[in-house]
């Protein structure tokens, strides 16, 4: 007895200092990589100006002026100009990005925690596996755009709906390339060895499977967050996503269009912070995949 | 190869079910009564009652999708509420301008993609490569709507040079006014697909340049244009004919986004329009066609894929 707890006590030591150097590894290799780190730069700012709108928007991003109707950016302290009803266009973009950032965490969050549970518990159980493949299969063969106009056709226009939308859409992935991840580590030896000493499923799938296919979940998420930046943006766009009149970059990009010829400042701000967004996130996600999934590519 | 053909169809009956239950369902996601909903707040509760037991809604729920399919089987997708005839003859009328469309944008995406990607394989590593696969990067990260109102930005109002929206048919305007409306439409819904063409057609070829056979080949003399064409540009046909035929589905399903830009009268508008109206019943046509469209497409990639490679029909 007393020589086992030893075992145990020396061999989670051993763990942790695996964890900690393959964790400093993981770190080298980060700041090594450029892109990522670029990638993860652009992310952080956008976070962070999400967060701080309120103390970085010169003005309220609701509050109307007659006066400053399409007043050109730099003009009566528009630093962005405004929109047709004299809105501060900056204080619209930096509040559009709160709308952004929600939608992208959440749905990132969302479907690699549920696709997550649904491709690890699909890798243990080959009956669960062929219904629930089967559920990802057919939603899957829904275009993603058509899929989530059709949800917020049912669903009604709001950022909590554009979440759980957004989230249907995106959980089959999810389901999938954790199910592909979890299928490989399940085939390892350890596992076997794991089984055979009589470890509960649960053990092996949370503490021994889970662990492992991180990495690619992670990924997975990232590009997610990406997608889901851009899929908001449309779906406000074309008017059944975010509400006006809350900023969101799609909503202020729609009412853009309709005075592309006089005002293109209403489309070429919002439009570079998009683009900027998901730009950084896509990069982000190529740079973590090189050094978390060094074979992928 | 027969066997491989039945395996695939049998493995389609589950799929084609779930897509049909999902859609089925989604109009009972309606909060409260769909018909009230269709009918708006100015409705009589008699109209009501009337449009909900004429869309079956009193029904029990496995009935009503049994009555639903038995319809679908005979190739009825039923009827508007909202615009005249049934979404048959609706559905027919607006997917030409959709699939000349999104002909245009996979055309963009394969003339313009395929070759980048070719020339970043061979040069790999070095400036070209990095331009191609920076440019790829900007092409997957460019929402098709924000690259339509780019083009409209420049092309349109800038330059003068395209009209910025609008449709003619080929029959009334001719092939030349046709194309020149739906260049920009087609260059925004094809850009994305674009950018993934050139990594997945960079990738294909990289891992062909790297086999042995190559090697083999080339310490034989081959030369290397011979090398490149004949060697290196067949084998990874099939990956790139895999993206190629997969973007032809996302432009079909993306195409709502360009044609609200555009103005373009395509099943994509006619979603958009159907959705605002609450015209449920176009709505669900709509996602079952493009769905259905999409199985089909990947069916017949993956059969041709197993008739050019027989490795694939053991799988």
């Amino acid at each position: 007895m007393q020589q086992e707890t030893f075992d145990r006590r020396q061999l989670s030591r051993v763990r942790r200092e695996l964890l900690r150097e393959q964790r400093a590894l993981n770190a080298r290799r980060f700041f090594r990589n450029r892109q990522a780190v670029f990638g993860a730069l652009v992310v952080l700012v956008m976070l962070l100006l999400a967060v701080l709108a309120p103390v970085l928007a010169p003005a309220d991003p609701l509050a109307q002026s007659v006066a400053n109707r399409f007043a050109k950016p730099g003009e009566a302290g528009y630093l962005l100009g405004a929109d047709k009803l004299g809105r501060d266009l900056l204080s619209r973009i930096l509040y559009g990005a709160r709308v952004s950032m929600t939608v992208g965490l959440s749905v990132g969050l969302s479907s690699m925690v549920f696709g997550m549970i649904m491709g690890l518990y699909a890798c243990y159980y080959p009956t669960l596996d062929k219904i629930l493949m089967r559920i990802c299969d057919g939603l899957s063969a829904i275009p993603s755009t058509l899929l989530a106009i059709a949800l917020m056709a049912v669903l009604g226009s709001s950022i909590y709906n554009v979440i759980t939308a957004l989230s249907i859409v995106y959980i089959p992935r999810m389901a999938r390339v954790s199910r592909a991840a979890a299928l490989t580590v399940k085939e390892q030896t350890y596992i076997e060895a794991l089984r055979s000493q009589g470890a509960s499923s649960f053990r092996i799938i949370w503490g021994h499977i889970a662990p492992n296919i991180l990495s690619s979940v992670v990924v997975q998420a990232s590009y997610n967050f990406a997608n889901s930046i851009i899929t908001e943006a449309a779906l406000s766009f074309l008017g059944v996503g975010v509400p006006a009149p809350q900023p969101s970059w799609g909503n202020i990009l729609s009412e853009g269009r309709e005075v592309i010829t006089t005002a293109w400042w209403m489309i070429v701000y919002p439009g570079a912070a998009t683009a900027l967004a998901v730009m950084g996130t896509n990069i982000f996600g190529d740079g973590l995949r090189d050094i978390l999934d060094p074979h992928s590519n | 190869m027969l066997n491989y053909i039945f395996r695939r169809l049998l493995a389609l009956i589950p799929v084609l079910l779930i897509v049909s239950l999902t859609i089925f369902l989604l109009i009972h996601l309606v909060p409260g009564d769909p018909a009230a909903a269709m009918l708006g707040e100015n409705a009589t509760q008699e109209q009501i009652d009337a449009l909900h037991t004429a869309m079956g809604l009193d029904l029990p729920l496995p009935l009503q999708y049994l009555r639903w399919m038995g319809r679908l089987l005979r190739g009825d997708l039923g009827t508007s509420y909202f615009m005249k005839g049934t979404v048959n003859e609706i559905l027919r009328d607006h997917m030409v301008p959709t699939l000349q469309q999104t002909a245009v944008a996979v055309a963009f995406a394969a003339l313009v993609g395929v070759p980048l990607g070719m020339i970043a394989a061979v040069h790999r590593g070095r400036a070209a490569d990095r331009l191609i696969s920076g440019f790829s990067t900007v092409g997957v990260s460019m929402p098709s709507f924000l690259m339509g109102l780019g083009l409209v930005l420049l092309f349109s109002v800038k330059l003068r040079l395209l009209p910025s929206s609008g449709y003619k048919e080929i029959a009334v305007a001719g092939w030349r006014t046709h194309m020149r409306y739906m260049l920009l439409p087609g260059i925004a819904l094809g850009f994305i697909e674009m950018g993934l063409i050139i990594r997945m057609t960079r990738s294909a070829v990289l891992e062909i340049l790297s086999a042995d056979y190559m090697r083999m080949a080339r310490s034989k003399g081959v030369s290397r244009v011979r090398l490149f064409l004949k060697h290196a540009l067949k084998n990874a046909l099939i990956g790139i004919l895999t993206v190629v035929g997969l973007s032809f589905i996302s432009c079909l399903g993306g195409a709502a986004v360009t044609e609200t830009i555009f103005n373009i009268p395509g099943i994509g508008k006619l979603t958009l329009n159907a959705v605002m109206r609450r015209d449920y019943e176009v709505v669900q046509a709509v996602v079952l066609v493009v769905s259905l469209l999409n199985v089909v497409c990947t069916l017949i990639l993956d059969l041709f894929f197993a008739m050019i490679d027989p490795r694939i029909r053991l799988q």
